[in-house]
């Protein structure tokens, strides 16, 4: 378990735009009559989007009367979930996976460079760009050592290619997704060992 | 090795297209209705014959699994709940699955969901995956722009519905009834069982879940027939299965192989071997982190499927390979995965909440050289006292790795501790 609390310093209210009302609408009828409290962490995900990357006070709030749930159920799950950050992130937020699988191949020399460039975990960058923590697992370890930054995974990184990518980013250029070396996918690097040929 | 042919992902790296035309040419939703019109029976012993064991850990049989659900509907709907919350370190085999070869899981949804007289099943998958749900979620709209889901789903005379469901980055999520607590929208929390979830699961109705790459076989197995999959591999160990090959080889990869084959065999011919070399090899972790390592000499010659693993205390898991080669401080990376079970801990059984901690602390004190070398036995001892005590298997998951540890390199982690006792007098 970690301990989560919300931030110190919350915004007076939340509302969805209209355009994530219609969208919420639409995930709560995924879910049959009366069962709509199923649709609370798309919802909770959907705020925290709409509030530049993390959950404040108002939001849970606002969610939770949108489903017709207790506001301690939401609170309950917004803080149980650690996807949802319940204080600012830069506008690029680093999740720098260090389980074993990642820390065998190097996630500490990523973590360095997060150091150097970022700060300590939490932190934001003066410029509002980047800020970066340590998460555990995201499920890509034969891409390893990898990030998630937003939406986007990047995989197969080295000190070097992980510094030019944040530098890439701060700077507001394009960036490739995905393994920074010349992989595709989960394939072993430099040619298949399985399925050559055509089937 | 396993021959192309029985392959059953062969778009698993994506090197051709995921779309509904692709998969189709690669023979999926060929034929989806003749196999329906077979009828539930004839799909569950099917499945049953084929040996398969579920891919999501517990190697619990999949066939079994579904006969438990009720015969008939007592009123209450039916449902499949698909566990897509891929979180075992080391594991990243249903990704590929999300992303590459979604059609296989779409039809497998909807063959187990008549097979079990559901009418809709739900996608649970992990929060961080947010590409591979879209990629999901596309392939699902074309599934029902094709009429292959919805009403008469692909002329099969079952109206079938998918939806498309996400977490927010926890582990235990991925326990079975954590996931449906968590999808009713409560913090995932798993429950006491019984009652079993094919009795009282979503929604207090009849519910499955399995895991994605065990719904992604099956269509194949159905269509090539329970004999072809369960002449694969060896008896109880049946079939192919995604291997996740990462850490200390030259080419970490994702591959499908036959069950049982030998661990060196598997990383040498596709992850082009231990860096260094096989006499660089210090111990594996065969199964995702939640088993116990190996020590080379048990890699030397062991195979990889449920019964060999187990007979030398370890075990399958998810078949996620984590190797370490001998420059690995091996205290270290175990304490590493301690600290993932007190992170990812939920907090609902004493033993789990607090027990996770206590072991992090002394294992990051072993790493140290802080402890004192009778403090393993300490350890040993609470480690038994976590295991089997909680309502669910993370407590058993957080104490095996630790138990491996002692297991095998106690003299290692002793001669560490002496010399640092030594050193600071």
């Amino acid at each position: 378990m970690s301990v989560r609390r919300l931030h110190s310093e919350q915004p007076a209210e939340f509302t969805f735009s209209l355009e994530n009302e219609a969208w919420a609408d639409a995930q709560i009828a995924k879910y049959p009559e009366g069962r709509q409290a199923s649709a609370i962490v798309p919802l909770l995900w959907q705020a925290q989007k709409q509030a530049g990357g993390w959950l404040p006070e108002p939001a849970i709030r606002h969610v939770a009367e949108k489903l017709d749930m207790p506001y301690m159920r939401a609170l309950e799950v917004a803080t149980f979930y650690t996807m949802f950050n319940l204080s600012p992130v830069g506008r690029h937020f680093v999740q720098l996976c260090g389980t074993t699988p990642c820390w065998l191949r190097g996630a500490d020399d990523l973590k360095a460079v997060c150091r150097k460039l970022i700060g300590e975990p939490g932190e934001i960058s003066a410029d509002g760009a980047l800020s970066w923590m340590e998460v555990e697992c995201l499920g890509a370890c034969v891409n390893a050592p990898m990030v998630q930054i937003n939406d986007d995974f990047y995989e197969d990184l080295t000190a070097e290619t992980f510094e030019a990518l944040l530098e890439k980013l701060r700077a507001g250029e394009k960036v490739m997704t995905g393994p920074q070396n010349s992989r595709r996918a989960s394939e072993p690097e430099g040619g298949l060992t399985v399925l050559k040929g055509d089937l | 090795m396993l021959q192309d042919k029985d392959r059953i992902f062969t778009n698993i790296y994506g090197q051709n297209g995921a779309d509904i035309r692709s998969a189709q040419g690669r023979g999926d939703w060929d034929k989806t209705a003749d196999l329906v019109k077979k009828g539930r029976d004839w799909i569950v012993e099917e499945m049953k014959a084929s040996g398969l064991r579920g891919r999501g850990g517990a190697g619990f049989p999949t066939g079994l699994k579904w006969s438990f659900m009720p015969k008939e509907s007592d009123g209450r709907p039916h449902y499949l709940v698909v566990n897509a919350d891929e979180s075992e370190p080391g594991t990243c085999k249903d990704r590929d699955i999300l992303r590459h070869e979604p059609h296989k899981l779409i039809e497998g949804c909807l063959l187990a969901s008549f097979a079990m007289g559901a009418h809709a099943c739900y996608v649970y998958i992990r929060g961080e995956f947010i590409r591979e749900r879209e990629a999901l979620q596309k392939a699902v709209d074309e599934a029902y722009a094709a009429g292959l889901l919805g009403k008469n789903a692909a002329k099969s005379g079952w109206d079938f519905d998918l939806y498309v469901h996400h977490g927010a980055g926890a582990y235990i999520c991925g326990e079975e009834t954590a996931l449906i607590e968590s999808l009713e929208g409560k913090k995932g929390m798993p429950r006491l069982k019984p009652p079993f979830p094919a009795n009282m699961g979503l929604y207090g109705c009849p519910t499955t879940v399995n895991n994605v790459e065990s719904i992604a076989v099956a269509p194949t197995i159905l269509r090539r027939g329970a004999a072809w999959f369960s002449g694969l591999g060896r008896e109880g160990n049946t079939g192919t299965k995604l291997f996740c090959i990462s850490g200390h080889v030259n080419t970490p990869c994702n591959v499908e192989e036959e069950m049982g084959i030998p661990l060196k065999e598997l990383l040498e011919k596709h992850a082009g071997g231990v860096r260094g070399g096989w006499d660089n090899l210090l111990a594996v972790i065969p199964g995702g982190s939640s088993v116990p390592l190996l020590p080379k000499s048990i890699c030397d010659t062991v195979l990889m499927d449920f019964d060999s693993l187990k007979a030398v205390q370890s075990g399958l898991g998810t078949a996620a390979v984590i190797v370490m080669d001998k420059s690995t401080d091996i205290v270290r990376a175990i304490a590493r995965i301690s600290h993932f079970y007190k992170h990812e801990s939920c907090g609902q059984c004493t033993p789990c909440r607090e027990g996770t901690g206590w072991m992090w602390r002394v294992m990051e004190r072993m790493a140290s050289g802080q402890a004192r070398p009778e403090e393993i036995d300490t350890l040993l001892k609470v480690t038994k006292q976590i295991e089997g005590h909680t309502i669910c298997a993370l407590g058993d998951a957080a104490a095996w790795p630790v138990q491996g540890l002692i297991r095998h390199f106690r003299p290692e982690m002793e001669a560490r501790l002496t010399r640092a006792m030594e050193a600071a007098e």
